[in-house]
């Protein structure tokens, strides 16, 4: 089976969402794939445990009301096919999918790096485990402690305090004087200084991080080092993230030119590919304020209304201040490379530990010797540590995207291209 | 309320409850044994890192991006 | 060592040709210096599939000699390197192929190679995978696997060889020039560089063939036997065109190996989604079940084919201290321990332990001009 449309978007997040909603009006056909199992992306991730707030409640309802969107939820894009097609999957069938015009909102995925621990289980990824809460993991009356950096950590605190959890500590590695001067700037964008305020926590501490998660079979404690002083917590969940890391892959798949990590895009959200726009934290991490701006522009911009594309551009560059402000705040301190010790795994699809890979020359020398990155997740865990420890520069990516059922990979043609 | 059963055990979850989760309702919410013989779970939450791999309905899939359906079997040692 | 020379010998290539030539001559007591460019090779991209072939009687006597090599080789390598004597199961469709699987097994027996018929009853009580209807198979027990990037690792990790990455930009008999411009010099210089040989000697006659690979996540227990459809002897490697042929190697980690394909004029290292359908299709037409499993990953590389299928492996005839070890095609991992002995006992001036003839380069290059 073959289907088309005149724009696909990928991801149904803020951006995607408003990229829908953006070229909606034009009446082309738009299909929105999206890997999870309902549209609002992480941030607005729904499930039995989550609140989603009302904005995004009327977005996700407004454009599921568009009879000319067609919504694929848990689907994955596993190839590209050719120019202008796409190999996707769902838990039931693969198929192609043709389009004219291609929208990326593929979002951002977390900084997960390796510390002694880090694989038992009770130990999540920040934004990992406020998701895993969303969709009905229980944490009531059970013990947690937040680490890492970035805004995100108030958020899953907030979001498992909600569901009946004892946030017993939050370990921000950035500094009080960067943490504060981020802080001092909010009132420039009065919506995030609100959500701050809901957000704060009396178990925040700032030039704090963890050491190790503590346990034998499952997580029992961590050890944390804050203001240089080691302390030990008692607690069932560890939630550890050190920020963001945007979804480039596919873009780099499809020749976009990247900025950093990110994919680099004109001010039409347009990447560096003809037909083909980015807009959201694919593009660099900035809020899910910037992400909706962000989504208009390129929903706008997709289907030739430029005009209407340029209305929002001091909207969004009210936000990219913002963004600008969070990444210096939350920069990663020199000291969180040190965090794993010889025997730590960092490759945890395949058990490789930090000592096989200290000493190697690059990723593709290190893959080779150790099988680092050749497990189920393809290095996109610690293909993203061992650029962040050692400045590796991960492969390009080549299909199957994500792991893909060989039935999916049956749907290809196979005649050569002429 | 579908009701699904995980290593033979049957649950009744709420609507919308992903395998994940389920598996945290119904045991300890370990997904799978690693290479070197560890016990895990999930870790990035958002299908990303794979460590929730579990077989469902025969197939390999992701316990967190996966919602509860009705008669679902979900194993965790396959 | 001489005065002045960089090393005894220089080989250039640190794949499992590379490798095995450097231990090899190291064990002889020469220093031994291993340039490398880093570039992806076949040894990486390979399946390590370790078998005998017989398509004709010098292609026989190699890899029948090698796997020997392997098995004693085997004694001392580390679990690393992943070596297993699983068994190559050749796989008959029909009537026409399960005489040439007849005709195979009468052959390799006649020399010596352990391996059985096996009649379509038993097929799927060896492989309860292999679809229903399958005319039968060809067993050859001692085939095996290993992981051929660690094998290589471990050949070189010896007190007589030094390692350097650098890139080759030209060979000039027993001495080499880097790209930096230095010039380096050896008694004599081992090109064992699989398809960047013709950059260094474009008169070799060798073109790369490409191959697609992809691999499962981890199943257990599934596929015991390396199997490979007969069609691979009678079309795959005969073809002229693009061809895919069934290949399904199980991997020591529960993953399966899928191949294999062939490709002549690209040097384009894309994955290519027809050649991938083709592929899978094939192998998923021997084994059904395949198609409910997941792929990880697929990748490519290219094979570095000699107009007979036949390695390259002596001195060059018109260039006195250059010696080639290339054009192993699929066989490279198979054909590395015989490669090497035939290098060496050449180099030495021994006895080589088969004979030599049908590997040497002068049968495309033509008769030596020095003394």
């Amino acid at each position: 089976m073959s289907a088309h449309a005149d724009v696909l978007i990928i991801g149904a997040g803020p951006a995607g969402l408003n990229a829908a909603l953006a070229a909606a009006p034009s009446g082309a056909r738009i299909v929105l794939l999206d890997d999870n199992p309902w549209p609002g992306g992480q941030i607005w991730r729904a499930g039995p445990q989550a609140s989603v707030p009302a904005q995004a409640q009327r977005l996700r309802e407004h454009v599921g009301a568009l009879n000319n969107v067609q919504h694929h939820p848990q689907t994955r894009v596993i190839a590209a096919t050719g120019p202008r097609q796409l190999l996707v999957e769902d838990a039931e069938r693969g198929w192609l999918i043709d389009y004219d015009t291609l929208i990326l909102c593929t979002g951002a995925r977390e900084l997960l790096l390796p510390f002694p621990g880090w694989t038992l289980p009770g130990v999540t990824g920040a934004g990992g485990l406020q998701a895993l809460v969303k969709g009905g993991l229980p944490v009531r009356d059970q013990r947690v402690v937040i680490a890492g950096s970035g805004p995100l950590l108030l958020a899953s605190a907030a979001t498992a305090r909600h569901n009946g959890a004892q946030v017993v500590g939050v370990a921000e590695q950035a500094t009080r004087g960067a943490v504060a001067g981020f802080a001092a700037q909010l009132p420039r964008w009065p919506n995030k200084l609100l959500q701050a305020f809901g957000l704060f926590d009396r178990h925040y501490r700032t030039d704090s991080h963890v050491v190790e998660a503590l346990g034998t079979e499952r997580l029992e404690g961590v050890r944390l080092r804050q203001h240089g002083k080691l302390v030990e917590l008692a607690c069932e969940r560890l939630a550890c993230g050190f920020g963001l890391i945007p979804n480039s892959q596919l873009g780099q798949a499809l020749g976009c030119t990247l900025h950093g990590q990110a994919l680099a895009v004109d001010a039409w959200q347009a990447t560096s590919e003809p037909g083909l726009f980015a807009a959201g934290e694919c593009t660099g991490f900035g809020g899910s304020e910037l992400a909706l701006v962000e989504g208009t522009i390129a929903g706008l911009a997709a289907v030739g209304d430029r005009q209407g594309a340029a209305r929002h551009w001091p909207q969004r560059a009210r936000w990219q201040g913002f963004a600008k402000a969070l990444n210096h705040a939350f920069a990663l301190a020199p000291q969180l490379k040190q965090l794993a010790r010889p025997d730590t795994l960092v490759c945890r699809c395949e058990d490789v530990p930090y000592s096989k890979l200290a000493g190697q020359r690059d990723w593709r020398e290190a893959k080779l010797s150790s099988r680092c990155g050749m497990g189920a997740c393809q290095g996109r865990v610690c293909g993203a540590a061992a650029q962040h420890l050692f400045g590796w520069q991960p492969s390009a990516p080549r299909p199957p995207f994500s792991p893909a059922r060989i039935e999916t990979l049956l749907c290809l043609d196979d005649t050569p291209p002429a | 309320m579908p009701e699904l059963t995980l290593d033979g055990r049957a649950l009744r979850v709420a609507e919308g409850t992903s395998v994940a989760a389920a598996l945290a309702l119904a045991g300890d919410g370990c997904t799978r044994t690693s290479v070197s013989g560890q016990r895990r779970a999930p870790l990035c939450g958002m299908g990303i890192c794979q460590e929730c791999r579990v077989s469902i309905d025969g197939r390999r899939r992701l316990a967190c991006q996966t919602l509860c359906r009705d008669g679902m079997q979900v194993e965790t040692r396959a | 060592m001489t005065q002045g020379l960089a090393a005894d010998v220089i080989v250039v290539g640190a794949g499992i040709i590379g490798a095995a030539c450097a231990q090899a001559l190291a064990r002889r007591g020469l220093d031994v210096l291993v340039l490398d460019a880093g570039l992806p090779g076949a040894t990486a991209a390979g399946m390590g599939h370790l078998l005998v072939l017989d398509d004709n009687p010098a292609e026989l006597a190699l890899s029948q000699y090698s796997l020997q090599r392997w098995r004693d080789i085997a004694r001392n390598l580390p679990e690393g390197c992943a070596y297993r004597s699983n068994g190559t199961l050749w796989l008959a469709a029909n009537a026409e192929e399960m005489a040439v699987a007849e005709h195979k097994h009468a052959n390799l027996r006649a020399h010596g190679v352990i391996c059985q018929l096996v009649g379509a009853p038993r097929l799927c009580e060896r492989e309860p995978l292999l679809r229903e209807g399958l005319e039968g198979g060809l067993l050859i027990e001692d085939d095996g696997i290993l992981y051929a990037p660690a094998t290589a690792r471990w050949m070189l990790d010896q007190p007589r060889i030094r390692q350097r990455q650098a890139r080759v930009a030209e060979v000039d008999g027993a001495r080499v020039r880097l790209d930096d411009g230095q010039w380096l010099a050896a008694t004599a210089v081992v090109l064992a560089n699989g398809i960047q040989a013709t950059e260094l000697c474009p008169e070799l006659p060798i073109q790369p063939k490409k191959g697609h690979l992809l691999i499962t996540d981890r199943y257990p227990g599934q596929v015991t036997h390396t199997l490979v459809e007969l069609g691979y002897v009678t079309s795959a490697h005969n073809a002229s065109g693009p061809s895919a042929a069934c290949n399904i190697q199980p991997r020591p980690t529960g993953q399966l190996f899928i191949g294999a394909s062939r490709q002549f004029g690209t040097t384009d290292p894309q994955v290519e989604g027809w050649m991938l359908a083709r592929m899978l299709k094939r192998a998923t037409e021997y084994v059904p079940a395949l198609a409910q499993l997941n792929a990880i990953r697929a990748w490519t590389g290219f094979r570095a084919a000699s107009p007979d299928g036949l390695p390259l492996v002596g001195q060059h005839p018109q260039r006195p201290g250059l010696w080639l070890a290339v054009g192993h095609e699929g066989l490279g991992v198979t054909t590395a321990p015989a490669t090497a002995d035939l290098l060496v006992a050449q180099l030495f001036d021994e006895h080589p332990p088969l004979a030599a003839q049908a590997y040497l380069p002068q049968r495309f290059l033509g008769e030596p001009t020095h003394a």
